[in-house]
């Protein structure tokens, strides 16, 4: 207990430090911004704070981007409910329902309940992050390679299984993604692989450069061919955002739990984030609602619940991230990327030798959904001026600040390149179809597979079944199974076992 | 741009199979089974299987043209941005080290602000303005070494 409120004192000390305070100040004011301008996403605007915070010691690194993309999921919503353009994809799924109610004079009924129980949800999920990160850190650690390879496939299997549009592209697209992390010098022979003899390409391809093509880049490209009409805002008045919350609190307060459960659960879950925990609540809130009929039609009962739902994955993603390392959504990713530039590799051992760093992110987390209140109600009452910005000044702007994020990293202008080559690669991949975070999670978890697989294969004789002697080992690699075949076998059942419907 | 799948599906193929002629020719580890082919030898064989389903399914679908590009193809000024984003981004990687950073940073920004129809009177203030900011804050404050070029005997 003694340990417990000594590291919680030094991480007080380490977070409420006026340099930490203000970088958390500033890149809220970032996300809130990134956020609200629709096409920014979240993602986005980690990728693009990535190579500032390469600069940054490792508190207030993760503290920018654990604040950043906590402002920008909630900001997505603002576009949403006043040009029906969602700002991030997490808020795509009540864009309509936002948007609808704004057109009934409620505008500030529905940005309200977006940033009053996304701060909530997020508070939800960084408790189950506080509670249970340590817990699973101590069963981590008696954890082998064995273990460990199953739990990286497992969340690959997670990412590429679960909710994709195509299940056969978005496998295609984490192998290419293994593939970039299989270039270099770093696997277990040592042998420069795919190098191409180009010495940049030695080290593998730095990460910070290619999610700055995959999602700065691509993002940019599409906004220069984009010739959808220019948008018109909704209102230009709005009210008191904070009317009325405590009547819908008392109203919904099961839309309230159910979302926060279900947004950190799908967090958890690897390779699926706030976008799909949005989607995913508020099917279930129109499924669960008294009042299902009145969905689409402008009712908030939605918004409460996937507005939480998306803001609570954001702090359940990071579980699985700081007790294994790996990664829970895309963001993460970058996250992980992050924490492995800073030295704090995770994974459980981080828990036992750097406890005031993770008490740091933990309290981060909590200050950084305590301020989005504030921060968002000015964010509201400036939206109309900030959704004004003129985006063809913008974009170009953020161009020249990717290209020297990637030449920052090595300084060299290879990033550059890099940035070119991904930025095109990703805009082809959604133009046809092919989902790009499976290619993130495979460059991230590409090198700890291929390690823990060599590794596991070395002790075990090359005899696969050993893979499945030590219990979690075996538990874990049936449960990775059993997402790889089922959409096989659902498949087969369809086919074979029930009769097909006449037509 | 819309790409068949078919198309899309015989280059991966084609990847997987540049890959496995590549491993093939890694070094073994004496008295070891898995050397640094294995891993990136068994990603190139299931891309090629996911590679071959992703063409069988292009083919059995409607017959569509192997490409289909957008319909920005057909307005200059779309496909004149999206040529001078690449343009710019490959303008940086060949000349930051000559003409340096900031005439750079000033000539891209101008470049795009002025395809994007950007007020005339505003290109070259916000510029010059935004270039020098990105400057003063990666040269200054983080102590990126950015390049001074052709500026170098003016550089502050």
């Amino acid at each position: 207990m003694d340990a417990l409120l000594q590291h919680t004192a030094t991480a007080f000390a380490l977070v409420f430090d006026p340099y930490v305070l203000l970088v958390i100040l500033c890149s809220a004011i970032f996300g809130l911004f990134v956020g609200c301008i629709p096409g920014l996403t979240a993602t986005m605007a980690t990728a693009l704070l990535v190579p500032i915070t390469f600069f940054m010691p490792p508190v207030p690194a993760v503290a920018a981007i654990v604040t950043a993309t906590a402002m920008a999921i909630f900001s997505g919503d603002i576009p949403g409910a006043l040009l029906r353009i969602p700002g991030t994809p997490a808020s795509a799924a009540y864009t309509d329902e936002a948007y609808k109610m704004t057109l009934k004079g409620q505008a500030e009924i529905a940005l309200g309940a977006g940033l009053v129980f996304s701060a909530i949800g997020g508070l939800f999920g960084t408790a189950v992050l506080v509670t249970s990160a340590p817990a699973l850190a101590e069963i981590a650690l008696k954890f082998s390679s064995f273990e460990y390879f199953w739990l990286v496939l497992l969340g690959l299997a997670g990412a590429v299984f679960i909710g994709s549009a195509s299940i056969l592209k978005a496998c295609i697209a984490l192998i290419l993604g293994l593939l970039i992390a299989c270039v270099g010098l770093d696997n277990p022979g040592g042998y420069p692989r795919f190098t191409f003899g180009n010495t940049e390409l030695m080290g593998g391809v730095s990460l910070i450069p290619l999610m700055v093509g995959m999602f700065a880049v691509s993002e940019i490209l599409r906004f220069v061919v984009n010739m959808d009409p220019p948008m018109t805002i909704a209102v230009t008045r709005l009210g008191s955002v904070f009317k009325g919350m405590w009547g819908l609190l008392v109203k919904y307060p099961g839309a309230l739990f159910r979302g926060s459960v279900l947004g950190t659960i799908i967090g958890i879950q690897p390779g699926s984030g706030a976008d799909m925990a949005s989607w995913m609540s508020y099917a279930m809130s129109k499924k669960f609602s008294k009042e299902p009929e009145k969905f689409g039609t402008g009712h908030v009962e939605g918004i409460v619940e996937s507005g939480a739902a998306n803001n609570s994955s954001l702090a359940g993603a990071w579980i699985p991230a700081l007790v294994f390392g790996i990664p829970g959504d895309s963001i993460t990713a970058i996250g992980i990327g992050v924490l492995y530039l800073k030295g704090l590799n995770p994974g459980p051992t981080l828990f036992l030798n750097n406890p005031e760093n993770i008490y740091a992110i933990f309290l981060v987390f909590i200050l950084a959904n305590i301020i989005m209140v504030p921060l968002g109600w000015l964010t509201i009452r400036l939206a109309t001026n900030i959704l004004r910005v003129p985006r063809n000044i913008l974009m170009p702007v953020i161009m020249l600040f990717c290209i020297v994020g990637s030449f920052a990293i090595n300084n060299t202008v290879f990033g550059v390149l890099l940035i070119l080559v991904f930025g095109v690669l990703a805009w082809l991949m959604e133009e046809n179809g092919f989902p790009v975070a499976p290619v993130i999670l495979g460059v991230v978890l590409g090198t700890m597979l291929e390690e823990t697989f060599v590794t596991s294969m070395i002790k075990a004789n090359s005899n696969v079944l050993v893979f499945f002697e030590r219990p979690i080992s075996a538990g874990l690699g049936v449960a990775t199974f059993i997402i790889l075949f089922w959409p096989v076998g659902s498949w087969l059942v369809r086919k074979y076992l029930r009769p097909t419907p006449a037509h | 741009m819309r790409v068949h799948d078919a198309l899309s599906g015989a280059l991966l193929a084609i990847l997987a199979i540049a890959v496995l002629i590549t491993v093939s020719q890694y070094p073994h580890i004496p008295g070891q089974d898995i050397g640094p082919s294995a891993f990136p030898g068994l990603l190139a064989v299931l891309l090629l299987g996911c590679s071959g389903v992703l063409i069988w399914r292009g083919l059995r679908a409607e017959r569509q043209p192997l490409i289909v590009l957008g319909a920005w193809v057909r307005s200059p000024q779309h496909v004149a941005n999206f040529f001078l984003v690449l343009a710019a981004l490959l303008f940086y990687v060949l000349c930051a080290d000559v003409l340096g950073f900031i005439l750079t940073g000033v000539i891209i920004l101008s470049v795009l602000f002025y395809s994007l129809r950007v007020p005339l009177l505003l290109i070259l203030p916000v510029a010059i303005g935004v270039t020098l900011f990105i400057h003063t804050v990666f040269y200054k404050l983080l102590r990126v070494p950015l390049p001074w070029g052709l500026l170098q005997g003016i550089g502050w």
